[in-house]
């Protein structure tokens, strides 16, 4: 079966195979991509000063999956050459593993760099997906961003993050 | 008209639900399905100005329509990445 560019899953994620399908995807006679970007996220042993044991993630798939299609669309619009996958993983995840693998394949590497760095900012922003975090004293849900996808100033800001 | 409700995340925690059926009068909005489920669940009252929400997976305003057999889900601020 194809690797899908998007997809959220419960299997631990593989960078390589993501950046692989993101090329394949667009790998033409005249194969123009020189640069493959990838991001892994992974899980931290510390935050605010809780030691972490593992964390558990949940999403609201159909919309995760249309926010990342959205993501890709605007990275797109900005980038006309770039191409992105978005993998995230849910369920529980231990220290060190990833949560999510970004790739993005470009004929420069300028444009790949800024694709993969928009996407991880705009997924934090908008992707329906929480994590909790257990840690050695209890356990919390963690709250960042208010999704909406069409609040503009959040896209700038992405955006800024992206072109820094 | 019947709908689906969808919570998820700290708002499950706080409800026990992770999905519901309620009924609404014809042309209820999201805000008034919200308020509803406030006055159920005070303990959600907090998230009123940090909710988003969503009809049939797609994202929503407070003020969006609702029409019968819809899923409108509720969704705390994000933490994916």
């Amino acid at each position: 079966m194809p690797c899908p560019l998007l997809a959220i899953g419960a299997i631990p994620l593989d960078a390589g195979m993501l950046a692989a399908a993101v090329q394949a995807a667009a790998r033409t006679a005249d194969a123009s991509d020189g640069a493959v970007a990838t991001f892994v996220g992974l899980v931290r042993d510390r935050n605010l000063g809780r030691t972490v044991q593992y964390l558990v993630y949940e999403a609201y798939e159909p919309l995760a999956i249309r926010s990342f299609e959205r993501i890709a669309a605007e990275a797109a619009e900005r980038w006309a050459s770039a191409r992105l996958g978005i993998h995230h993983r849910i369920g529980r995840i231990e220290i060190g593993e990833a949560s999510i693998a970004i790739a993005s394949a470009s004929p420069h590497r300028g444009e790949a760099f800024a694709a993969c760095r928009y996407a991880i900012e705009r997924v934090k922003q908008i992707a329906p997906i929480w994590k909790k975090e257990y840690f050695d004293t209890g356990d919390v849900w963690i709250e960042g961003a208010v999704a909406d996808p069409q609040d503009a100033a959040a896209r700038q800001e992405a955006l800024r993050r992206a072109c820094a | 008209m019947r709908v689906t409700v969808r919570l998820f995340a700290r708002l499950r925690d706080l409800t026990g639900f992770a999905e519901l059926v309620r009924e609404l009068p014809p042309g209820a909005t999201v805000r008034r399905l919200w308020d509803d489920l406030v006055q159920e669940f005070p303990a959600i009252a907090p998230y009123g100005g940090s909710i988003s929400a969503a009809v049939n997976a797609d994202y929503a305003r407070m003020n969006a329509a609702i029409q019968d057999g819809d899923e409108v889900a509720f969704l705390p601020p994000v933490s994916g990445g």
